[in-house]
């Protein structure tokens, strides 16, 4: 990608660095695409997403000319449906799982369909859902992410009446504050949350935290409450120089593309990354987006043991970031207080696969300068709230659910998204709080 | 050696058995003239009547299906809307530049037979090589008396053709309309006639679809619109049918013109195969031009130089024979399916078509990805080499390997996923072939090619046909069929 630091509207050049990979594929595409999809039985893209949406009948939806129905399709299984049609690694799944990767080596563009139609759908304005007759039944959310919409959404059908608790100014979590922008922006995942709330009857809240302690109170207060508070801060490095300016967590650093303009944003003129993640990507692609000159990866394995996804590295690459493999951060080197650049270690990697460790090799340290250092490791989970409920069972900081239900270990309190897991997908947290309706329907319509 | 493409029918002769039928791409000189140039070995102008018609507008309608545009064309359109005196200049000029290629031209005039004799002799002034008499256009003129309202008569189709040969000095060919329930008894009357050729199948009455914003039909003229004449792809097996039932019929002996949904090469050798000597085309020169003329000589010709014919007589018709009644097929001849695991792509559409539409006689079982990737798939994640390949094939007892060379994984960081894997398991496929009846259905809907063939089972009944089943039952010979299981 060519990006001109220089130029003298810098705005509209950033904006331009920023704009969507792939654009919404035209009537005319989406027919010709969706006339390749050979409407499987029980067919393996709708088993390989984790909300099952029905996507043969989508895409045959589309292809007769019914974009609005696909829309309805895909919504009915994924409230969110137009950020994941952006933002899943379809490679992984349902385009991963396409059959056509066999007969033509070329799944069919399932992403790009499902985008069209949410888009289309969205233009008319056009709203699928209704609420259910009162229940009279009330139940807390807290966190107003994918996973907590999905499921006041759901429950909202059933007619059970919804408080949502977010502690951000803005509703929708990391799919609102942490996507790579080129992915898609504020605005959109905006919308996003705007179609949840079409149903109808959902008190969302913002900028109001809840307190450990508010918590167990809301479990006397609710019929049922959901905890759906995703993850904290970046993991510290545990290194020296690791608090100095200049040195950013993943998360801010993309949360800025979305709460600022892009101008504003900022940049440093070398970057160093460190992490092997699609964060990793997310990261360095907005850099060099930004405006940064030299953009690096580090990792301190190897490139097949990297966790970054097949299609985010050719991105990277494509993008000329440089990846550093092998490569073990030791200290952040200070100059006039601030970060400017980063000591590592070469590594060597002893026994095979993801367990294999991780061997620093003595004297081949080396140094990588740089005015801005980025950590893209994983998220820390977020513990005050989970102690607050002594009896809550948490495991490595992550809250146990039953999978199937999202019953937690306390009575009442469900839970799902990324604080129920180690970090995952858009997708997954909307299932997780489909799921989560599910047991929680089930738990009040028993009473 | 070149195969000969050339052809004498019914004395005329023409470089390749590839006319244009008498349609819109047949309208002029400038049209027919390109037409030569491109390569068609003859053409059958639109056509001609004393007076010009006047038409409507729109006229032409389409199908498409699931993403392929114009699968069936109908038309609402007249015949020539320009003067006789026009046209037969033009004939003239045409005839004077190609004088070897045939020219045919079609007539329909009302009733009358010093109407009829007047233009068929104003025609053969021309140099034309022969006339078509249009008994079939089945909109707008028939109301008139003329078109398919005489092609659906015996008795007016042979009077007018022998009111036509009483003057004509070149060949007559009958122009057949399929609008009727046998098309036999047109043909036998165009015969009895004195006709030299029949030319078959016009188009067939339809409506192309509904606008459903205006509910007015398709095509439409200011909101109103009319049945109109079917044409193209979706047509040719009715006309494959129609042409090979003259074809077989006893007493036929004049030369046959197919036509109908000619598109590939395939479609024209399996014209000829069933009776036609030659062929006509009209909807894919509208959709695509005269240049397709190209593809389907070099498909004949290429193809018949892989079956070693010389010239189009080798083949012309050697499908008739093969065309029988329903009664006289061997009941005891059994085919089942197989599929080939190697190449099985697990889309499922076998197991549904037979499940829902057949005769519930494919297993589907679905096989833990682990399960499956040890026994089914090439393990790791790029494409695997043919050699890698051969050393991990594992086989399903019947000798067949059962990897699919073509497929692979995709790889990314901690997750794998294979082509039809999804909720842990990968869908598997194979017939009961104790119940299958051999319909074909699965093999029909399978795309990938060669997947599911048919194999012919040993019989379990004495060899005969229904109508000799019918005479051994009554003769006590042999014990009834036993009706097939079903769930």
């Amino acid at each position: 990608m060519s990006t001109k630091a220089n130029t003298t509207d810098r705005a509209a050049q950033l904006a331009e660095n920023f704009a969507e990979l792939e654009p919404r594929f035209t009537p005319d595409e989406s027919v010709a695409e969706a006339s390749r999809c050979l409407f499987c039985y029980d067919a393996p893209c709708t088993r390989a997403c984790p909300t099952h949406i029905d996507v043969p009948k989508f895409i045959r939806q589309i292809l007769h000319k019914s974009p609005v129905g696909a829309a309805e399709t895909i919504l009915s299984a994924n409230i969110f449906g137009g950020s994941c049609a952006r933002a899943c690694p379809t490679e992984v799944l349902c385009e991963g799982a396409c059959v056509d990767n066999t007969l033509l080596k070329e799944p069919v563009k399932i992403g790009r369909l499902q985008r069209f139609a949410c888009d289309v759908a969205s233009e008319k304005g056009i709203s699928f859902f209704d609420a259910g007759p009162t229940t009279g039944k009330k139940v807390a959310i807290i966190g107003a992410g994918p996973a907590g919409l999905t499921c006041a959404h759901e429950l909202r059908k059933h007619g059970h009446s919804v408080t949502v608790f977010e502690a951000r100014e803005l509703p929708g979590g990391i799919n609102t504050y942490g996507i790579a922008r080129y992915k898609y922006g504020t605005e959109f995942a905006l919308t996003e949350v705007e179609r949840v709330k079409q149903i109808g009857g959902i008190d969302l809240r913002l900028k109001t935290p809840v307190s450990g302690a508010q918590m167990a109170q809301m479990l006397s207060e609710y019929d049922a409450v959901f905890v759906a508070i995703g993850l904290g801060k970046t993991s510290s490095l545990g290194i020296e120089g690791e608090n100095l300016p200049g040195v950013w967590e993943a998360l801010d650093f993309i949360f800025q593309t979305h709460t600022m303009p892009l101008e504003k944003c900022e940049i440093g003129r070398r970057v160093v990354v460190i992490g092997g993640g699609n964060t990793a990507v997310d990261v360095a692609t907005a850099a060099v987006r930004l405006g940064a000159e030299q953009v690096t990866i580090a990792y301190r394995r190897t490139a097949d043991a990297m966790p970054a996804f097949a299609y985010e590295y050719d991105l990277a690459k494509a993008d000329g970031i440089h990846w550093e493999f092998s490569a073990a951060p030791l200290r952040v080197i200070a100059e006039g207080g601030r970060a400017a650049g980063v000591e590592f270690a070469r590594t060597r990697l002893v026994g095979s696969g993801r367990n294999a460790k991780v061997e620093q090799i003595a004297g081949a340290n080396f140094v990588l300068h740089a005015d801005m250092v980025i950590k893209a490791l994983g998220q820390e989970p977020l513990v005050e709230l989970a102690a607050a409920v002594p009896a809550l069972k948490v495991e490595k900081g992550r809250i146990v659910i039953d999978k199937a239900t999202g019953a937690t270990s306390v009575a009442k309190l469900f839970a799902g998204g990324d604080c129920t897991s180690k970090g995952a997908e858009v997708v997954d947290a909307v299932q997780e709080g489909k799921l989560a309706a599910a047991g929680i329907h089930a738990l009040l319509a028993r009473r | 050696m070149t195969p000969d493409l050339s052809i004498n029918f019914c004395g005329v002769k023409a470089p390749n058995p590839f006319w244009l039928a008498s349609a819109p791409p047949t309208n002029s000189a400038y049209q027919i003239r390109r037409a030569f140039e491109a390569g068609w070995g003859g053409a059958v102008w639109k056509t001609l009547n004393h007076e010009p018609i006047v038409n409507v507008s729109s006229r032409y309608g389409a199908i498409d299906y699931d993403g392929r545009k114009v699968v069936g064309l109908n038309n609402i359109e007249l015949i020539t809307d320009r003067t006789l005196d026009v046209n037969l200049a033009e004939i003239r000029q045409i005839k004077r530049e190609f004088p070897n290629h045939a020219l045919f031209v079609s007539l329909m005039v009302e009733s009358k037979r010093e109407t009829w004799h007047d233009i068929v002799k104003q025609v053969q002034d021309t140099g034309a090589d022969g006339i078509e008499l249009n008994f079939g256009c089945p909109h707008g003129m028939s109301e008139r008396g003329m078109g398919s309202a005489v092609g659906q008569v015996p008795e007016y189709a042979e009077m007018i053709t022998a009111w036509c040969k009483e003057v004509a000095k070149i060949p007559v060919m009958v122009k057949l309309t399929p609008n009727i329930s046998d098309v036999r008894a047109v043909a036998r009357a165009a015969q009895k006639g004195g006709a030299d050729a029949v030319s078959l199948i016009n188009t067939i009455n339809s409506i192309m679809g509904v606008d459903l914003n205006t509910f007015a039909p398709k095509p439409a003229v200011n909101g109103l619109g009319s049945h109109g004449g079917y044409c193209g792809p979706a047509v040719k097996p009715i006309a494959l049918n129609m042409v090979s039932s003259i074809a077989a019929d006893p007493g036929w002996k004049i030369p046959i013109s197919g036509i109908g949904g000619i598109q590939a090469w395939q479609d024209a050798v399996e014209f000829l195969l069933l009776g036609a000597s030659s062929v006509q085309v009209c909807t894919a020169v509208m959709h695509y031009g005269f240049r397709i003329v190209e593809h389907l000589e070099s498909g004949l010709k290429n193809w018949m130089r892989e079956k070693g014919f010389k010239k189009i007589a080798d083949f012309q018709g050697k499908g008739v024979a093969n065309i029988k009644d329903w009664g006289d097929l061997d009941l005891s001849y059994k085919v089942v399916a197989e599929i080939d695991q190697a190449k099985c792509i697990h889309c499922g559409l076998c197991y549904i078509a037979c499940e829902d539409g057949c005769h519930q006689s494919i297993k589907w079982e679905r096989v833990p990805t682990d399960e499956f990737t040890k026994n089914y798939a090439a393990p790791h994640a790029a494409v695997p080499q043919a050699s890698s390949l051969k050393s991990q094939a594992s086989s399903n007892g019947n000798g067949h390997a059962l990897v699919n060379p073509n497929m692979h994984f995709t790889k990314s960081g901690d997750v794998v996923t294979l082509p039809g894997e999804g909720d842990g398991y990968v869908g598997v496929f194979s017939i009961k072939q104790d119940t299958c009846v051999g319909c074909n259905m699965c093999s029909l809907v399978c795309p990938v090619d060669g997947c599911i063939s048919m194999k012919q089972m040993p019989s379990t009944l004495p060899k005969m046909s229904w109508k000799e089943y019918q005479k051994k039952l009554a003769a006590g010979e042999v014990a009834k069929i036993q009706p097939p299981e079903h769930v």
